[in-house]
């Protein structure tokens, strides 16, 4: 048992440190600009004053290790900074966002995870037959369609006959069930997107172990073909299945900013390409910090509960 | 009914599709001799479709001015005109011909993605073959920036860079180029790591072929296969990038014509039951799925599998 645990401490002690590593890079990313990065923000017909001001302002004055431990020891609190846009604080603009974007990722997961789950081990039971093909052939081409081209047909299909809301505007007023009904294209376009892979995934993985002996033995004891995949296949499975769950939530975090975009739903993607037009770069660093630090904890759960699924690691003599 | 209808369309053009794949695949059989006709009869009518598809893209994207009606940036009458006979796809936002938009936007959309591809292969796997050739720190250094480069999302990475750098297709280009010559590093470098254990590697190097020659002639040649199946894979991820980029208006500015931002500029039309915003969206990804077909094809002969 304690093998076990070593393994996932070090796999841990890993993740931090990528984070640390991921931080430095996202804040260092603006000291890679040649030249001064206020007069380039500025541009060339700012005065000599004003430049001057403003790198005050960004601290620029101080060394840029200072900053960099200011800055993270700022955003591990909570504090990012202010925008330069707009001058407000960046954890005000981010807070509401960051709630409205998990929960359309978490709302495109709730679907999307348990359908691509059956619809795996449906194509696995009967491979080969025209359901198997049908369900490929829609998977192999969904994944070749950008998000904006599923999400227009969605809203060309379902919206405009009045059926489900084309922008999804959310406020504070807006209950559960409300919220539930207006990020449903979102939400299902999104599930459109990561379904296919996850689906093809458990297929392989299933099919990869039906030639198995005891697979074969199970079969020749005359067990019912669901019982065997239920039963004795997929339990094997699960770590290849559980990788590749983790590995598209992953994907949902960073594919909602398209789809936050077309539905012009609030959240932090959003956010992120409105400020990256403005130039405005604290708050585009506080909002790929927070990005890159879900898809690192994402894999990182990913990569633990595959490890623990494994009964050879458990159960290690 | 109006289900059945569609489903009825969509059958009938997958049947096209087919059509058009097996005629040109026949075509092409016909056409050439030897190997080539052999190897083209292994291939699927998917394969075909794709075939047929690419080279259609390349036809308009390299004839563009000879084909447009149009010029690329002229305005050519109101804004958001229906399909008539003069505008055969109506006009955008601006009062631009739609059609001439779109012929234009294969040169510009695609061109300026295959140059990204083309640029993050030549880096990844140069980096790719060197590493795994000579090893030791080398080795160590470049695979650990690329595992902390692979560790942030890349559409993340990419706005983030261009922030910093402003947007520009120049800039575009080296930030998509550099993510994704990440991608092509590993693969290169996995595949060259089978290869540098060979004994005629052994043999090369004890024959003392330089570095250069030695990542060129002996190991290049027999890693080739995977990474060409590999480009169309990653032409695929870099177009999708950039048309997603360009949507979200950080790529490629206006007023070059190109699809991802085509969309953008004339979405609001859909809501008003207009499918001509769709046809920019359509074109990417009916080019994503032919390469994707091809590469599956080219995959599938590349591991010696027979059905």
């Amino acid at each position: 048992m304690s093998v076990i645990w070593t393994m996932i401490a070090k796999r841990l002690g890993l993740g931090v440190l990528t984070l640390f590593v991921i931080s430095v890079i996202i804040f260092g990313a603006t000291e890679l600009l040649p030249g001064d990065l206020a007069q380039n923000i500025l541009g060339q017909s700012a005065t000599p004053e004003t430049v001057a001001a403003f790198r005050k302002e960004l601290g620029l004055d101080l060394p840029a290790y200072t900053r960099y431990f200011n800055w993270l020891f700022g955003a591990l609190q909570g504090d990012f900074g202010t925008s330069l846009a707009n001058k407000r604080p960046i954890a005000d603009l981010i807070a509401t966002r960051l709630g409205n974007t998990l929960f359309l990722a978490l709302y495109a997961a709730a679907i999307s995870v348990p359908l691509s789950l059956l619809l795996g081990i449906l194509a696995a039971l009967y491979r080969n037959s025209i359901f198997d093909r049908t369900v490929n052939a829609m998977a192999l081409s969904s994944i070749s369609f950008p998000e904006f081209f599923v999400a227009y047909i969605l809203i060309f299909v379902l919206a405009q006959s009045g059926l489900f809301p084309s922008m999804s505007r959310m406020d504070a007023t807006v209950g559960f069930g409300e919220a539930l009904y207006r990020t449903f294209l979102p939400a299902l376009t999104l599930t459109l997107v990561v379904t296919a892979h996850m689906m093809r995934m458990t297929r392989a993985a299933i099919i990869n172990l039906l030639a198995s002996p005891y697979i074969e033995m199970a079969r020749l004891k005359g067990m019912k073909p669901m019982r065997v995949i239920l039963k004795h296949a997929l339990p094997n499975a699960l770590a290849p299945i559980i990788t590749v769950v983790a590995l598209n939530l992953a994907y949902l975090v960073t594919g909602v900013v398209v789809v936050e975009v077309v539905f012009v739903y609030p959240g932090l993607g959003q956010l992120m390409v409105d400020s990256v037009s403005k130039r405005d770069f604290p708050v585009v660093q506080a909002v790929a910090l927070i990005f890159a630090a879900a898809y690192v904890l994402l894999n990182l759960t990913a990569d633990v509960l595959s490890t623990l699924s494994n009964p050879r690691l458990i159960h290690r003599k | 009914m109006t289900i059945l209808i569609n489903l009825f369309w969509i059958a009938v053009a997958i049947a096209v599709a087919l059509g058009a794949g097996w005629l040109f695949r026949a075509a092409t059989i016909a056409l050439t001799r030897g190997a080539t006709a052999r190897m083209l009869r292994t291939a699927p009518l998917t394969a075909g479709f794709g075939m047929l598809v690419i080279l259609i893209y390349v036809v308009v994207a390299l004839f563009a001015p000879l084909i447009a009606p149009y010029a690329e940036r002229e305005v050519v009458g109101a804004q958001f005109l229906p399909w008539d006979a003069t505008h055969l796809l109506g006009t955008d936002n601006l009062g631009r011909d739609m059609l001439t938009r779109l012929i234009y936007g294969a040169r510009n959309t695609v061109g300026i993605a295959f140059a990204t591809t083309a640029l993050a292969f030549t880096m990844g796997s140069i980096l790719g073959l060197l590493a795994a050739t000579v090893g030791g720190w080398l080795d160590q250094i470049l695979s650990r920036i690329v595992d902390i480069l692979m560790a942030i999302p890349s559409l993340i990475f990419s706005l983030l860079l261009l922030t910093i750098f402003g947007t520009s297709v120049t800039t575009l280009i080296l930030v998509i180029a550099t993510i994704d010559s990440t991608r092509v590093f590993r693969l290169a470098r996995s595949v060259a790591l089978n290869i540098v254990v060979m004994d005629y590697i052994e043999a090369a190097r004890l024959r003392g072929e330089g570095l250069w020659r030695l990542i060129t002639r002996e190991i290049l040649p027999n890693a080739l296969a995977p990474l060409v199946a590999e480009f169309g894979l990653r032409f695929c991820f870099v177009f999708l990038a950039i048309s997603a980029l360009s949507f979200l208006g950080v790529g490629i500015q206006p007023p070059t014509a190109d699809w991802g931002s085509m969309v953008r500029e004339n979405a609001a039309l859909i809501t008003f039951g207009d499918v001509t915003p769709l046809l920019p969206a359509g074109a990417i990804a009916l080019l994503t799925v032919a390469v994707n077909f091809v590469v599956d094809w080219m995959l599938h002969r590349a591991s010696g599998l027979k059905e």
